[in-house]
């Protein structure tokens, strides 16, 4: 029997209102004028009334709401009414809660042709036609993932109520093993690489992503072994060797670097770093594991590693979002025997959320795009569910904007992890699979989602991106696993190793564990799954959720299952680590795969990458100067890339685990800062301090300098808030476009050249690093033409620092009236890239760019850090902030806005490099390597005499009341505000969102 | 005597070790315990003094925030918890765990043995999860927890965490005198459903409320996210003043004073 529980709320709804204010938003306010929402739970199980009763009891909440199993409690009067539910085989978080309610309640178990699954009713009332009311669905539901029945009021009073479905998966086919004969011309094999192996019914099973010279090598092999290989031996090699897996790119060689630019670059660099420091070196584990580790102190390890999971975000943007930031909490937990999540971090690259001009991944205006605003909201509530149910703390973040972001968004989400230094008095990041060992799958069971995702993530975004590569999280079945983790089964000792289920899924965990054995066979048939009918490869690859593969010695495998199963998590032994040399896998006594490890993991041929680089010829623009700056400044402090973005961090949960010291928005005006510090042990006062730094409008110039900003805006971030250079490492996270393309290879090599100039002159050490080579986004426009938008070459380095004393660490809000506002580093004239000229070009619709970007002088640079590291330890800084996007003139109204404190300031004073005659761009120049900060003026001599050898200017003071006053480089007034405007003005641009 | 406080853990409770962390500070004995733990009588709870159910997200919040796991505790464990509140024990509930004890009807807990819920934590009115520092203003009750204390500063962090009560209810406890802490504005009068002072719209700006015994407190706010000066949110404004006067730093957060009224009941 299948029963329909409704629920509905018997006090006003807050959920139909916010919904009734969206909609009004989509421009049907006159229409629409009253909305009311019934929860559904269809219940696909035999239960007597009796029994249904207590169900109803234990689902609702009997204060708030009414149940009924047999009306749909819909409201007296309305018009339409849309139910949306999920797709056969989508993860359904709510109904899985309901049913483990229920079978507790009955301690009973559901059958597996038995289940609940949740949808919602949107009744509607107004003068609404079906377009409409069509529109309306399309908004509330992504059919990507949900499926929409629309009725008037009148069919569902002739129908009595919505239709019964139950969305149980039915796979008709009886999956095996097949095998795939590659005696094929190249012209079929290049075939077979880009649309996948052939089905019986003649359609094509999606992209193996493999290039003709890869499959040529598989030929050789399988022709050497004499036999055809199996479609799972195909799919496996496919993940394995894709560039999302391998990173060929990177690897590769380039040009002169023969040994690629990865080894030569980036952990060329790392080492060379570690050697110069000698004993002071802090690495512990970095490059080699799921995570990055460095020293804390004596006790405690802090690991860190950032993701991108931007394809994924792109179709279904809550899921993508979701899945990225519980995945990359993975990588913690996998990190050597397990390291405790402890901060969430994020960095979002959007189109304009005004850009409302649709895109078409097909032809004649088919499959469109979600718009820019639509995936901004998605992904930022995705990792809002994600970091808040699974409490981790998300105090550090940034949103930048661009155009050319809103055909694939940036979606960057990185998670610090906190182990300890000895687990049983071993190294705790020291981890290795033994022969014999029992290979346990933990945490959710496996079905078609996600399948193809690594090799779709290694190609351009078209109409052919197979659907079933979206996922959802469900944080909570991560949480069990992981707390049961890293808080029991770790420090039992009943592990080996262990390691995340990410992109490849099972075949690229069990792959890489069976390195450290030597070996592994596995046994599909016991791999537990959501849904019969998936075929042998499909299990193998899928990239479901919530999974970890762990090697567990036999003499412990019951007492870790025990653990498990109390803790409420499903763990299975599917195979054993062996000592073959060879990934075997079996399925109904088959084999399915029996390849040799050398080759899996090794055979791919080299690649030879060639580029070419010149650098674009732009102008210096040409506009007069603004002579009074007034508005031009509060229009930059509302510019997207500049503008409050607190509606973010408030819905994220930055405090728990209670370690917040520096929170991400600071002062009485709550300004959106660059950097947050934490306190992960809370019986000491160590704290570990994060930022990022990102200029992606750099590239258009030169990727060299776009590179080099990067690191400096993220160690320049950890100074400002008292960090130092000493205990300080780099997250390299390139998200490029079009990267077979000579060019684009060209300004990738020349970024890869920045981050190793910079770091080692920096001494700040890569510890760990992704790379996402294919950010493009073909298809149509809206007159169905070809379209091509490639996001610009973009590098995101992250920062990690740690300090020794919380207390010490200073915020960016000006603290007291009478304070000395000092600029530290000269300026220069560099505004090319920079966000006045995006400003600029906006106004006046013709591009500006010009030619001079900002360039790091890292020698200075880190001079003026450490002295600045020095002056905050003696407490010589009351508030500081590096300079970023906007130069001086919005580092101080962002100081201003957030100590609600006025400034009168005098640039004639400014120290000034080069010529700049224009106090426009004074105020706007993004030079790198300077600083804001304000300083006791009683300290003033101490200060001074401290930087004796830096350039400096002391530019003004904050003073008691509200003025906001700029003298230009010539003395005239050129900034006439108070901080009450310059607050509005940042606030505006998101206000009500 | 130094009270033994259990902190449960398990199904997404994610507040646990801060929870624990503040209850030691405050000089008791904390064990983080998981509910299954109790349920298969591995724990027994009959062995403590205070029981902390702790903020989180027990089981993502699905069919209700604090639902699932309330039937989860109705479904194993009813007996055990009763008997432990009728004990001279303390309960605490914070977040997610007030969410549960006003699922179990153990707060108010005015019609005695009646185990129905009868105040509700909704969806704020925002329609959205809200981290954000509320002052409170604490009421005259016979609540241990709140004893000696005027105002409270400590952060919220929660989507469902709007205070309904019918009206024949709401009445019975305003006069039961069992609302422990309101929302109110920086200069102290209360927030009068004013956002973002009141963050969900709570009826009567409810935060907090207390059993007719007043040795249950449920609240929304987190007292424990708030042990350490340098968790408040412009502690380094307030350094600034401190160190031009010449005064030492604080090294405790306000919330400190609910757990250390906990241990000092037990004397």
């Amino acid at each position: 029997m299948t029963y329909r529980l409704h629920i509905k709320s018997i006090i006003p709804d807050t959920r139909a209102e916010v919904r009734l204010k969206h909609l009004c938003a989509l421009g049907l306010k006159k229409e629409i004028k009253k909305i009311s929402l019934v929860d559904v739970y269809t219940i696909d199980k035999n239960f007597s009334d009796q029994d249904l009763e207590k169900i109803g009891a234990a689902l609702s909440n009997p204060v708030t709401q009414k149940t009924s199993f047999k009306e749909s409690l819909a409201p007296q009067e309305f018009s339409w009414a849309i139910e949306i539910g999920f797709l056969p085989g989508v993860t359904d978080n709510v109904a899985h809660t309901a049913k483990e309610s229920v079978e507790d309640l009955f301690k009973l178990k559901f059958e597996s042709n038995e289940d609940i699954y949740t949808s919602q009713i949107t009744f509607i009332t107004g003068e609404l036609t079906e377009k409409n009311v069509k529109d309306i669905s399309e908004d509330l539901a992504n059919p990507l993932i949900q499926r929409i029945n629309i009725k008037s009021s009148k069919d569902f009073l002739n129908d009595k109520g919505m239709d019964v479905v139950v969305p149980k998966v039915t796979l008709s086919e009886k999956p095996g093993v097949d095998s795939v004969d590659l005696n094929i011309s190249d012209t079929e094999l290049e075939q077979l690489g880009q649309e996948g192996i052939l089905n019986k019914d003649g359609s094509r099973r999606g992209p193996l992503a493999l290039s003709l010279d890869y499959l040529k090598a598989i030929q050789g092999y399988f022709k050497e072994k004499k036999r055809v290989p199996t479609d799972a031996e195909l799919e496996t090699l496919a993940q394995t060797w894709s560039e999302h897996c391998k990173h060929t790119i990177f690897a590769s060689s380039l040009d002169d670097i023969t040994d690629g630019i990865y080894k030569r670059y980036i952990k060329g660099a790392t080492e060379r770093i570690r050697k110069e420091k000698g004993d002071k070196d802090f690495c512990v584990s970095v490059f080699k594991d799921n995570s990055g580790g460095i020293v804390f102190d004596d006790d405690w390890i802090v690991t860190d590693k950032a993701e991108t999971h931007n394809s994924p975000s792109a179709l279904d943007p809550y899921g993508g979002a979701i899945t990225g930031i519980v995945g990359v909490n993975r990588d913690t937990v996998g990190f050597g025997k397990g390291a405790k999540p402890i901060i969430n971090k994020y960095g979002y690259c959007f189109g304009e959320p005004d850009d409302t001009d649709p895109l078409y991944r097909g032809k004649d205006r088919t499959n469109k795009m979600l718009s820019a605003k639509r995936i901004m909201e998605g992904v930022i509530e995705g990792v809002k569910d994600g970091g808040n149910q699974s409490g981790i703390p998300t105090p550090q973040g940034f949103c930048c904007f661009d155009k050319r972001f809103k055909g694939k968004p940036l979606v960057f989400v990185g998670t610090i992890g906190l182990i300890p230094q000895q687990i049983h008095k071993e190294s705790s990041w020291v981890k290795k699979a033994r022969p014999g060992d029992h290979i346990v799958m933990l945490g959710g069971r496996v079905g078609k989602d996600g399948i193809h995702g690594a090799t779709f993530s290694s190609e351009a975004l078209t109409h052919g991106s197979p659907v079933s590569a979206v996922q959802i999280g469900d944080p909570i079945t991560q949480k069990k696993f992981s707390d049961a983790i890293v808080k029991e089964a770790r420090d039992q000792n009943l592990y080996n190793s262990i390691t995340d289920n990410g992109a490849g899924g099972l075949s690229s965990s069990i792959g890489e564990m069976a390195r450290e054995a030597g070996g592994c066979l596995v046994y599909l048939d016991k791999v537990p799954l959501k849904y019969p009918g998936l075929a042998p490869w499909e299990i193998w690859i899928s990239e479901s959720q919530e999974r970890m593969t762990v090697s567990v010695p036999s003499d412990k495998l019951e007492a870790f299952q025990a653990l498990m199963e109390r803790r409420g998590v499903e763990s299975t032994v599917i195979g054993e680590f062996t000592e073959s040399r060879k990934c075997e896998v079996m399925y109904q006594e088959k084999m399915a795969i029996d390849l040799d490890l050398d080759f899996l993991h090794d055979g791919l041929p080299e690649k030879v990458l060639v580029s070419t680089y010149h650098k674009e010829k732009t102008r210096e623009p040409d506009f007069p100067c603004p002579l009074d700056q007034t508005d031009v400044f509060k229009g930059m402090l509302s510019r997207y890339n500049i503008c409050d973005h607190s509606f973010i961090s408030y819905q994220y949960d930055y405090e728990v685990q209670s370690g917040s010291v520096l929170k991400p928005l600071q002062g009485k005006g709550r300004v959106f800062s660059p950097t947050s510090v934490t306190k992960p042990v809370l019986t000491s006062n160590k704290g570990v301090v994060l930022s990022q730094g990102i200029n992606p409008s750099y590239s258009d110039v030169d990727t060299y300098h776009m590179a080099a900003s990067a690191i400096d805006t993220a160690i320049r971030n950890i100074i400002a808030a008292g960090g130092t250079l000493d205990h300080l490492a780099l997250l390299d996270n390139f998200c490029w476009c079009d990267a077979t393309d000579a060019f684009r290879l060209g300004q990738l090599k020349e970024a890869a050249k920045a981050c190793y100039d910079y770091a080692v002159k920096f001494g700040a050490p890569f510890i760990s690093g992704k790379d996402s080579m294919f950010n493009d986004f073909k298809g149509f426009d809206k007159e169905s033409r070809p379209i091509k938008i490639s996001v610009p070459p973009t590098l995101l380095v992250s920062s990690i620092g740690v300090v020794d004393d919380v207390t010490k660490v200073v915020s960016l809000d000006a603290k007291m009236s009478g304070d000395l506002v000092y600029v530290l580093g000269e300026t220069k004239n560099e505004l090319s890239g920079s966000e006045y000229f995006s400003y600029v070009s906006d106004q006046s619709g013709q591009k500006q760019l010009g030619q001079a970007v900002p360039q790091v002088d890292a020698d200075k640079a880190k001079s003026l850090y450490q002295t600045l590291t020095a002056a905050i330890k003696e407490q010589l800084v009351a508030s500081s902030l590096g300079v970023g996007i906007g130069g001086v003139g919005v580092s101080l109204a962002k100081m201003a806005i957030a100590g609600q404190l006025g400034m009168n300031l005098d640039f004639s004073s400014l120290k000034i490099a080069g010529d700049v005659t224009r106090d426009d761009f004074v105020l706007f120049s993004e030079t790198q390597s300077r600083f804001v900060v304000t300083v006791n003026s009683r300290q003033r001599e101490r200060f001074e005499e401290i930087f004796k050898d830096h350039a400096f200017s002391c530019i003004g003071v904050v003073l008691r009341d509200d003025r906001f006053v700029i003298k230009g480089i010539n003395g005239q007034r050129v900034v006439n505000s108070t901080v009450k405007d310059l607050t509005e003005a940042y606030r505006k641009t998101f206000k009500g969102w | 005597m130094k009270p033994n406080a259990i902190i449960l853990t398990g199904y997404g409770i994610n507040c646990e070790e801060e929870t624990a962390f503040a209850f030691k500070q405050a000089g008791a004995k904390a064990d983080v315990v998981h509910i299954n733990d109790l349920i298969d009588g591995t724990k027994r709870l009959l062995d403590y003094q205070i029981l902390a159910i702790p903020g989180g997200f027990s089981y993502g919040d699905d069919t209700g925030s604090g639902n699932a796991l309330a039937n989860r505790i109705k479904n194993n464990l009813k007996e055990y918890l009763y008997k432990f509140i009728e004990k001279d024990t303390l309960t605490i509930g914070i977040c997610n765990g007030c969410q549960v004890l006003a699922n179990l009807g153990i707060v108010p807990g005015i019609d005695e043995g009646s185990h129905e819920p009868q105040v509700a934590f909704t969806h704020n009115t925002s329609a959205r999860y809200e981290d954000r520092w509320v002052r409170l203003k604490v009421e005259k009750t016979n609540s241990v927890f709140t004893k000696g204390i005027d105002f409270l500063f400590i952060p919220v962090a929660h989507g469902e965490g709007c205070f309904y009560a019918p009206d024949n209810m709401i009445n019975r406890i305003i006069e039961n005198r069992q609302i422990a802490l309101k929302y109110a504005k920086p200069d102290g009068s209360l927030a009068k459903g004013e956002f973002p002072h009141n963050p969900n719209g709570a009826l009567h700006d409810v935060a907090g409320i207390t059993d007719p015994t007043g040795r249950v407190l449920a609240l929304m706010p987190h007292p424990e996210r708030h042990i350490f000066f340098t968790q408040h949110p412009t502690w380094t404004w307030l350094k600034e003043k401190y160190l031009r006067e010449n005064r030492s730093l604080p090294e405790q957060g306000e919330g400190l004073k609910v757990f250390e009224n906990a241990v000092k009941w037990f004397g």
